[in-house]
């Protein structure tokens, strides 16, 4: 069984005004949101801005973003058959598409 | 020349377990400011915090361990090809370094005051200790974090992309990095530079590791002057999980289950087989080292007797429910929301990417062949020869962290930081340079992965090997010479373009000495050449001369 899932994606640099952007990704069942959003990336649009390290582990702690306004991580949220709306971290300051900043502020440059 | 951004007597790259222990030794050692930099969070991104569960150490206990028995049991498993004096730096700092992570109250599980053991498949005794459940990576991680954040004299910096190492009159005289939230280039002065950016999994479709193990450390090595060995080892972890899809866990975490509940590896036809392939197999044990738990379940695929998803059964349906949930209760819960029920169903695994025996070629002290250039953790090649075992990769990362933070802040009380950087500007320049747009360097990780799967795993031949070496050559050729577009916050396909700069050449490395060896050998299997030949017991060390990878043997 397989099917297609509508990612709308806010799009934009800090400082930009922030547009949505419709992505359709073919999956099947049992995908996180995270392989949709790699999907993405290598068949559509290699520049949207994610970030991830550890892929399927939830270990890296990376990947938390709003979907459909709830706050998750990308890598254990199921990828499903309709529209599912992905916005940035609302609490951290905007740096591009979907990736907040979320170093610790004596932690990065 | 170019003024430095940032000075340092130590710069570390790469935060996992090698790099925050380098970092704390340095300052313990005399160093007055380390950089500790990371492309990604602080401890997180590495393969440390994905460690699931086994440690080797031979901590003095009641199974009469030492250091002695764990170095002939690592010496076995790398199938005469270990150095023998790396490998015993990982036996004797491993156990200092176990106990001083105990004393940072990593949680070791314990029998009353004594740390608890299992016996891990290759270990002679009872060696490994771990952390309850599937916690030890985030439990190492988090005690190393908590001990880096108490020493005034490191400074972590995270989102940091190191693309070069500067060399100065042949001497490591700092690094060029990418700051990816700015998109802009960072030049960083210091007599000391250690690579622990750990190994090259990600090069392969399937790996239990994450999205920075491409082996960039290893391109950053090559390109700044030092060799590489054993580059033809890759580890694959023989029980991967495999089908059916979960969300939310490491595809190592069978490993765990098998150490404490034993399990049973199956064919399709039900067939117990590893016994067929290892006499030693005892069925229902978990004895059975990773190479030959490899090959013999990708034989039984090729014989048509794999799984459905093509790989094996794993088995826990004669484990009672009440045992599993005594073991590994929270994870039963998870395996639930998952949708699967042990009790009832069988998991299918498969080989995956999951460790590198091969990287930088080091003195014992960590030392590369350039002056002020050290290597640590996994990307330090030689000490697990053609095979490591399990429980030997933390052991490992702490170890050789610890000896590298010693010799660097050696060398950075004996030479001073340079103030002008002749060799920064080009390094510079390529970060921000302006690049043609358009193409898809993401697709192009993709292909490179699957090139490296489907011709370089763990059985190879000269056919495959010999077509793999012609695409790479082709993707590289195709490769821009600056990446896309224009410098801008986290550009994700500009990255990828720096990854591909940095790991096709070590992907071509990886096929350039399978090739080369025309032998089996642990984790190196030739079905051209199904055999051990004892002529062969060389390592291969590799550099770039001209810009082209030269190859040598060197006597074992």
């Amino acid at each position: 069984m397989t099917g297609t899932a509508t990612l709308l994606i806010q799009r934009g640099a800090a400082g930009e005004a922030p547009r949505e952007e419709r992505f359709d990704v073919p999956f099947a069942p049992g995908q996180s949101v995270l392989d949709g959003l790699r999907w993405i990336r290598a068949h559509a649009d290699a520049s949207l801005a994610i970030r991830y390290a550890c892929i399927n582990a939830n270990a890296c702690k990376e990947c938390m973003l709003l979907v459909d306004g709830r706050t998750v991580y990308a890598c254990t949220t199921r990828l499903e058959a309709r529209e599912m709306r992905l916005r940035p971290l609302a609490n951290k300051p905007l740096v591009r598409d979907l990736v907040t900043l979320i170093a610790p502020p004596d932690e990065r440059l | 020349m170019t003024a430095p951004d940032l000075s340092a007597d130590v710069v570390v790259i790469g935060a996992g377990g090698a790099g925050m222990y380098a970092a704390i030794e340095a300052v313990r050692c005399g160093a007055r400011q380390v950089l500790l930099l990371d492309r990604s969070l602080i401890g997180r991104g590495g393969a440390t915090v994905m460690a699931q569960m086994t440690v080797a150490a031979a901590t003095p206990d009641r199974h009469g361990d030492n250091a002695e028995h764990h170095l002939r049991d690592t010496l076995a498993a790398g199938r005469g090809l270990c150095d023998p004096r790396l490998a015993a730096l990982l036996c004797e700092a491993g156990v200092e370094c176990i106990l001083e992570m105990d004393a940072w109250k990593v949680g070791w599980a314990r029998d009353g005051t004594a740390l608890r053991k299992v016996q891990a498949p290759g270990h002679d005794r009872p060696r490994c200790v771990y952390v309850d459940v599937l916690n030890t990576g985030p439990a190492v991680s988090k005690a190393l974090r908590a001990q880096v954040q108490r020493v005034p004299e490191i400074r972590r910096i995270g989102d940091l992309l190191v693309t070069d190492i500067l060399v100065e009159d042949g001497e490591a005289a700092g690094v060029v990095g990418l700051d990816i939230p700015r998109g802009c280039a960072v030049t960083i002065a210091a007599p000391a530079v250690i690579i622990a950016t750990g190994g090259l999994t990600r090069l392969y479709a399937r790996n239990s590791a994450s999205a920075n193990m491409g082996g960039d450390g290893y391109g950053l090595a090559l390109r700044a002057g030092a060799e590489l060995q054993d580059m033809e080892f890759v580890q694959f972890f023989p029980i991967g999980h495999l089908a059916p899809r979960l969300i939310g866990m490491d595809p190592i975490m069978w490993d765990p289950f098998r150490y404490k509940l034993g399990g049973r590896l199956l064919n399709a036809r039900g067939e117990d087989f590893l016994a067929r392939h290892d006499s030693a197999e005892q069925s229902g044990r978990y004895t059975t080292t990773r190479d030959v738990a490899t090959q013999s379940i990708l034989e039984e695929v090729a014989a048509g007797r794999g799984s459905p998803s093509g790989g094996a059964w794993l088995s826990f349906r004669h484990v009672p429910e009440a045992k599993l949930r005594e073991a590994f209760g929270p994870v039963i819960d998870r395996l639930a929301a998952n949708g699967i029920d042990l009790t009832r169903q069988d998991v299918e695994v498969t080989p995956i990417a999951h460790y590198h025996m091969g990287g930088i070629r080091a003195t014992p002290r960590m030392e590369t062949a350039v002056p002020g250039l050290f290597a640590a953790g996994e990307a330090v090649g030689g000490a697990n020869g053609a095979n490591r075992l399990s429980g030997n990769a933390i052991t490992e990362a702490l170890a050789f962290g610890r000896e590298a933070g010693r010799s660097a802040a050696a060398r950075a009380a004996s030479v001073p930081s340079r103030t002008a950087l002749g060799s920064a500007a080009a390094a510079r320049d390529l970060v921000e340079a302006q690049g043609r747009p358009g193409g898809n360097p993401a697709a192009a990780v993709e292909a490179l992965q699957q090139v490296m799967t489907r011709d370089v795993g763990p059985m190879r031949a000269s056919s495959g090997l010999a077509r793999a070496e012609a695409e790479l050559a082709a993707m590289a050729a195709a490769l821009d010479e600056a990446p896309p577009g224009v410098p801008a916050p986290h550009d994700m396909a500009r990255i990828d373009w720096f990854d591909l700069r940095q790991c096709l050449p070590v992907a071509q490395a990886v096929v350039q000495a399978a090739l080369a060896r025309t032998e089996s050998r642990g984790a190196h299997q030739r079905t051209d050449h199904a055999e051990t030949d004892p002529t062969w017991q060389v390592n291969q060390v590799q550099r770039l001369a001209g810009g082209a990878l030269a190859l040598a043997k060197v006597a074992a």
